[in-house]
């Protein structure tokens, strides 16, 4: 598998990233180092294994339906760049 | 039935049409944290460290959503996987601070079931569904309140849905409305989702083709966030009869995302950029695979109450209610339970007519539900008690009604208050016919030279110098004797 520039612009922009042209191809060449290095792991024989979703092997942990969270709006909003009242306020988003 | 087709200029097109139906699951917390779900808070005052994606904070799943989920599987005659994984959807949107969508994408905690419709012409169709999966809701943005900027409230960040997909089995808007309204009744029946569309807690997309019979299914748009039973009904008009448009003018149904617009009754594309569906699913790596025991599953089964089909046909075969009464009286369980207090010891037919006739056109009048209803069940049975044992006759028992309707007093009282009880006193009843005939003679003779309708003229007459408490079968013996 070999990621040309276009692949790299359009991850970029599905992720939100700014990327400059001349950034486009050192991170092609980068993320294909990375991938080659992953690629060898297709050298094992996984036929007949089931994926492995954890390190642990166990079941998730289920939680009672009660509420014991919330209720901090100040808290919630103190990092936001921008708010109106108790909302965070955001470029319009248009759809 | 016949089938529905539209009709182009080439002949005849079928309507294919899948729906996503999302509905917010009934819990107290959120599927991943424990804040509350309650509808109508303060902005963002129901919001965790978790729901608005700050780093580092880790979901545990509410036992109480899976449980709600595995109900609503049972209750559609579905598989349900002992082992399903949480997955991560991923897209931008300022409602989502994660920057994903906890969903399930290749392992759904419910596998394929059924759904039975009853359609207007009394045949019933199997609708089939494909899978449910839980998933976290997104908050809520409102684009109105600002001229530049859009506020987002992240209360309903992390609630619970279920996504429930159907088959590519409807053929007809009349189909997808019958569908829409036995899953609605389902979900409300099970306690597992509300079921409102007015406040958004079910929500459906709209999965839209057509072909000429027989031909494989071609190219689909989807229809997003249709938020009533009408409006899917009235997309799916509007989006076939446009792709079939397309096809007949030689150009191609391009596979896209659109809207219903209502207030014109036609769908648009949505302005959404081509590259928004490449949504990059992966596995959540922070759960672990969601594995549900044997006996967890059984007891839930035990657990589940009566469902609307089930109920439908015990209606029938206990009640000896016509198909189109039971089908009516079940469609929401409060009816059903209303009905079921007013039969009880009763006769169940002259209860359901009483129901679906009088009480049903009371409630639209005032625009009342079960629950906001004058008119008890309590006091409609009495008041059929009173027409039973000859208290009062059927003209003053609508009377009565009306009185109940209004005051919401006890059918007894109302008829103690205004003397509405029946005359059976055949003393009285002898006497006001003798009136009748007496001040008739001109219409006695005419009657008795064969103009039989006018019997009908003589019991009115009696009955309103009784003042309509006259009991109907006694004045008809009586006429019946003084003019033979």
């Amino acid at each position: 598998m070999s990621l040309d520039t276009a692949t790299i612009r359009r991850i970029a922009s599905l992720a939100r990233l700014t990327v400059t042209e001349d950034q486009l191809e050192p991170l092609a060449h980068e993320l294909n180092s990375i991938l080659g290095w992953i690629e060898q792991l297709n050298e094992v024989n996984v036929d007949g294994v089931e994926p492995l979703t954890g390190g642990a092997q166990m079941a998730m942990k289920m939680r009672d339906d009660v509420v014991t969270d919330g209720g901090y709006p100040e808290k919630i909003l103190a990092n936001a760049p921008d708010r109106a009242g108790q909302f965070f306020a955001v470029p319009k988003v248009v759809e | 039935m016949s089938a529905y087709a539209i009709e182009g200029s080439t002949g005849l097109w079928e309507v294919v049409v899948g729906l996503e139906v999302h509905a917010q699951v009934i819990s107290q917390s959120k599927l991943f944290s424990g804040s509350a779900t309650a509808f109508g808070a303060e902005p963002n005052s129901q919001v965790s460290f978790v729901d608005a994606g700050f780093p580092g904070m880790l979901p545990v799943i509410n036992r109480e959503c899976v449980a709600q989920a595995v109900r609503t599987g049972l209750g559609l005659n579905a598989v349900i996987h002992k082992v399903s994984r949480f997955d991560r959807k991923n897209y931008f949107y300022a409602d989502m601070p994660q920057g994903y969508q906890i969903s399930q994408y290749e392992h759904p905690v419910v596998g394929t079931g059924v759904v039975e419709v009853e359609l207007s012409d009394g045949s019933t169709k199997e609708i089939g569904v494909t899978r449910l999966h839980l998933e976290q809701d997104a908050g809520k943005s409102l684009h109105d309140q600002h001229a530049t900027k859009t506020f987002v409230d992240l209360n309903r960040s992390g609630v619970a849905l279920m996504e429930i997909v159907s088959e590519p089995d409807i053929r007809s808007p009349e189909e997808s409305g019958a569908y829409l309204r036995k899953l609605r009744s389902i979900l409300r029946y099970l306690g597992t989702c509300d079921g409102n569309m007015e406040e958004g807690s079910m929500r459906a997309d709209v999965n839209v083709s057509v072909r000429k019979a027989g031909e494989p299914y071609r190219t689909r748009c989807e229809i997003k966030n249709v938020n009533s039973v009408r409006f899917v009904m009235l997309a799916i008009e509007a989006e076939a009869a446009r792709q079939v448009e397309v096809w007949e003018s030689g150009g191609t149904v391009k596979q896209e995302t659109r809207l219903f617009d209502s207030g014109r009754g036609i769908t648009r594309p949505m302005r959404s950029k081509e590259d928004a569906h490449d949504y990059r699913y992966f596995p959540d790596p922070d759960l672990l695979p969601l594995v549900l025991e044997e006996n967890w599953i059984a007891a839930l089964r035990a657990s589940l109450p009566e469902l609307p089909d089930a109920k439908r046909a015990r209606f029938r075969s206990e009640y000896g209610l016509t198909p189109y009464d039971a089908a009516v009286l079940v469609a929401e369980k409060a009816t059903a339970d209303f009905f079921e207090t007013v039969a009880k010891g009763r006769d169940a037919k002259i209860a359901a007519n009483w129901i679906t006739g009088d009480f049903f056109a009371a409630l639209n009048r005032l625009g009342a539900t079960i629950e906001t209803s004058p008119v008890s069940a309590a006091n409609l049975g009495a008041l059929l008690d009173l027409m039973a044992d000859n208290t009062i006759n059927g003209r003053i028992a609508k009377d009565v009604f009306e009185a109940m309707v209004e005051t919401g007093k006890a059918p007894a009282d109302i008829v103690e208050e205004k003397g509405l009880k029946q005359v059976t006193d055949t003393g009285a009843i002898d006497a006001a016919v003798d009136k009748i005939l007496a001040d008739n003679p001109d219409k006695v003779a005419e009657y008795r030279s064969g103009k039989d309708k006018l019997f009908g003229f003589f019991v009115g007459q009696t009955m309103k110098a009784m003042a309509g408490k006259g009991n109907p079968a006694l004045i008809n013996e009586t006429l019946k004797r003084r003019l033979a």
